[in-house]
């Protein structure tokens, strides 16, 4: 047995993630030709490292196929009913920052509270005869959030990328969507509406509170959250 | 507890027969229900409740979360009133939040389609569920949201605000914000001084994109100008509203104190008279309204498609269980559904499962 550390595959978020580990005297680094997943860890004995789709990473904490994995917040809350009770986040990595957000177009002078949007929904779905329409890949979330908001005569509609053109191009009248500077939101004439966000995310380090342990795996974990300093 | 499918079932055609004696016709319906007609009535939230699936041909469908709907469907094309229906079959509900909760269990159910008095209807219905459920251990409790729609009914103030409150009947959280609001307990957010204070508020460098026209956001900006200029709801009003929602008595008690509340709202009158009628009806099948417990605030936030007479049966030994039968009126619901023809009904339907749980008969 080993214990499985998960980290997300490829880009900003391995290397910063590779950074965070590396500053604490836990070399990772990926292993074999540019395009073989397969990675080592130097510095704790015992730590195999699974590259992973961010995206898959709540799966593998949850059904506890590793024991610590980097994800997003965001990821976490929206892929795992009850997430605290499958994971506890060990330590906030400090990047990755982006903010879950409902956008309106900037056109909308009218609308800035969420108490806006719902009457604004409410006239749209009069006007048009069916309810507005919100772009989102986070459905959970923000079905949650508007509902707790008081927003009714909406629906959601998938939209899996390119989010924030779905206004322009007439298949949704607002958006739900991950941001961290707004360049993209203002580039496609949105702007977030003056709340709360639906969630604060960035890159955290999670333990799965399903994986199985035995004596010689709980003592590397020990080590190894003892030189994290989580 | 232990309670197999099996004998859910076998408890669930026992109910059934109950309902059949009562003179109830035997109804089905698919399992696969179209998603459309139930997210167009209750939105985009019914989704996080029940499970809604793609079919190639046919689009979304859902696993059927209850009956009423096709029931009333099915009555709306061939039934004439009187009609009384029952059923007995599974219903699917998913429980995210809470996870030891069934997401698969039977209904049997009683509706009943009758045109002419509803007072008589209604205390038909309950007095069935409550001979059928009197062998257990459990505690009744009634409500009328009919009730509170007359009060927002009967609120002195523009049209525009009663029909913001009516449509969050059901959302007593959002319900209270918008009170608040009219009545300048909440403050007025800053963006909406902003928007109400600019000369120009449709002067803004960022180009109309979207579905949603400039004459829409114009249209609302006068609306929101023409409530700014309407002035506060009157304190007198909400508390009107608050001592009504925090009525909470046996039957004869509180309609005398709902009969206090129509002195200052007479528009609130028809209502209690309809409650007083209903009541002498109850009484004159057996049902003790003495000691009938009646919640004005009942079933708004559970039950979102009835409109008048809502009841629930709870388990008096088992709190951490969901009430064992509830049931009320839907009137506007037939309605929405028959495009503006209605057919006045009222049902309920009891959890088989949920009856073998609370175990013993008492």
């Amino acid at each position: 047995m080993s214990v499985k550390l998960g980290v997300p595959s490829k880009g900003r978020l391995m290397e910063k993630t590779f950074d965070w580990f590396g500053a604490r005297g836990v070399g990772l680094a990926r292993t074999g030709n540019e395009r073989e997943y397969a990675g080592a860890v130097d510095g704790v004995e015992g730590v195999d490292l699974v590259l992973l789709s961010a995206g898959e990473i709540p799966r593998e904490l949850a059904a506890g196929r590793i024991h610590l994995g980097v994800t997003g917040t965001d990821l976490i809350r929206e892929k795992l009913v009850q997430w605290d009770q499958k994971v506890e986040p060990l330590a906030e990595l400090g990047f990755g920052q982006a903010d879950l957000i409902v956008a309106v177009p900037a056109c909308w002078v009218d609308v800035d509270t969420l108490d806006d949007l719902d009457a604004a929904a409410a006239a749209f779905r009069a006007e048009h005869g069916f309810r507005m329409r919100i772009a989102t890949k986070y459905h959970r979330l923000v079905r949650e959030y508007l509902r707790r908001g008081g927003v009714a005569d909406y629906q959601l509609v998938d939209s899996q990328g390119a989010t924030e053109g779905t206004v322009k191009n007439l298949t949704a009248e607002a958006v739900a969507d991950i941001t961290s500077t707004g360049d993209t939101l203002r580039a496609n004439h949105l702007k977030v509406i003056d709340e709360e966000p639906v969630l604060r995310s960035q890159a955290t380090l999670f333990r799965s509170r399903t994986a199985k342990l035995d004596e010689a795996d709980r003592a590397v974990l020990r080590t190894l959250m003892a030189k994290l300093d989580v | 507890m232990g309670v197999t499918t099996a004998q859910e079932r076998a408890e669930a055609v026992r109910l059934r027969a109950r309902f059949l004696e009562a003179g109830a016709e035997n109804v089905d319906c698919a399992i696969l229900q179209p998603a459309e007609t139930l997210l167009d009535l209750y939105g985009e939230d019914i989704r996080a409740r029940t499970y809604v699936t793609h079919d190639p041909a046919r689009g979304e469908v859902m696993l059927r979360p209850d009956f009423t709907v096709p029931v009333v469907q099915m009555h709306m094309e061939t039934g004439a009133a009187p009609s009384r229906y029952t059923y007995a079959g599974e219903v699917f509900r998913r429980q995210e939040e809470h996870p030891e909760r069934a997401p698969e269990y039977f209904q049997v159910g009683f509706e009943l389609f009758a045109d002419d008095d509803s007072a008589q209807a209604d205390a038909e219905v309950f007095a069935l569920f409550a001979e059928t459920l009197a062998p257990y251990r459990l505690r009744a409790v009634t409500g009328d949201i009919g009730i509170l729609t007359a009060a927002v009914a009967g609120l002195e103030t523009s049209e525009r605000r009663r029909a913001a409150l009516m449509r969050h009947i059901w959302r007593p959280r959002r319900f209270r914000a918008l009170l608040d609001r009219y009545s300048g307990r909440s403050p007025v957010p800053a963006s909406r001084k902003a928007l109400l204070a600019a000369e120009n508020p449709m002067d803004t460098a960022a180009p109309a994109i979207g579905l949603r026209s400039e004459a829409e956001v114009a249209a609302r900006i006068v609306s929101l100008r023409e409530d700014a200029a309407e002035g506060p709801l009157c304190e007198s009003q909400v508390a009107l509203i608050d001592t009504l929602l925090a009525v909470r008595e046996t039957c004869s008690f509180a309609l005398e104190q709902l009969h206090d509340i129509a002195v200052d709202m007479p528009a609130l009158l028809p209502a209690v008279e309809r409650f007083e009628r209903r009541c002498e009806a109850l009484a004159a099948r057996g049902v003790d309204v003495a000691t009938l417990e009646f919640e004005a605030s009942y079933g708004r936030s559970s039950m979102e498609y009835y409109d008048g007479f809502v009841f629930g049966f709870v388990p008096t030994t088992r709190p951490d269980l969901p009430p064992v039968a509830t049931g009320g009126r839907y009137d506007a619901l037939t309605e929405r559904l028959g495009n503006g023809r209605a057919a006045p009904a009222v049902g309920g339907v009891i959890r088989p499962g949920l009856l073998l749980q609370t175990g013993e008969r008492a």
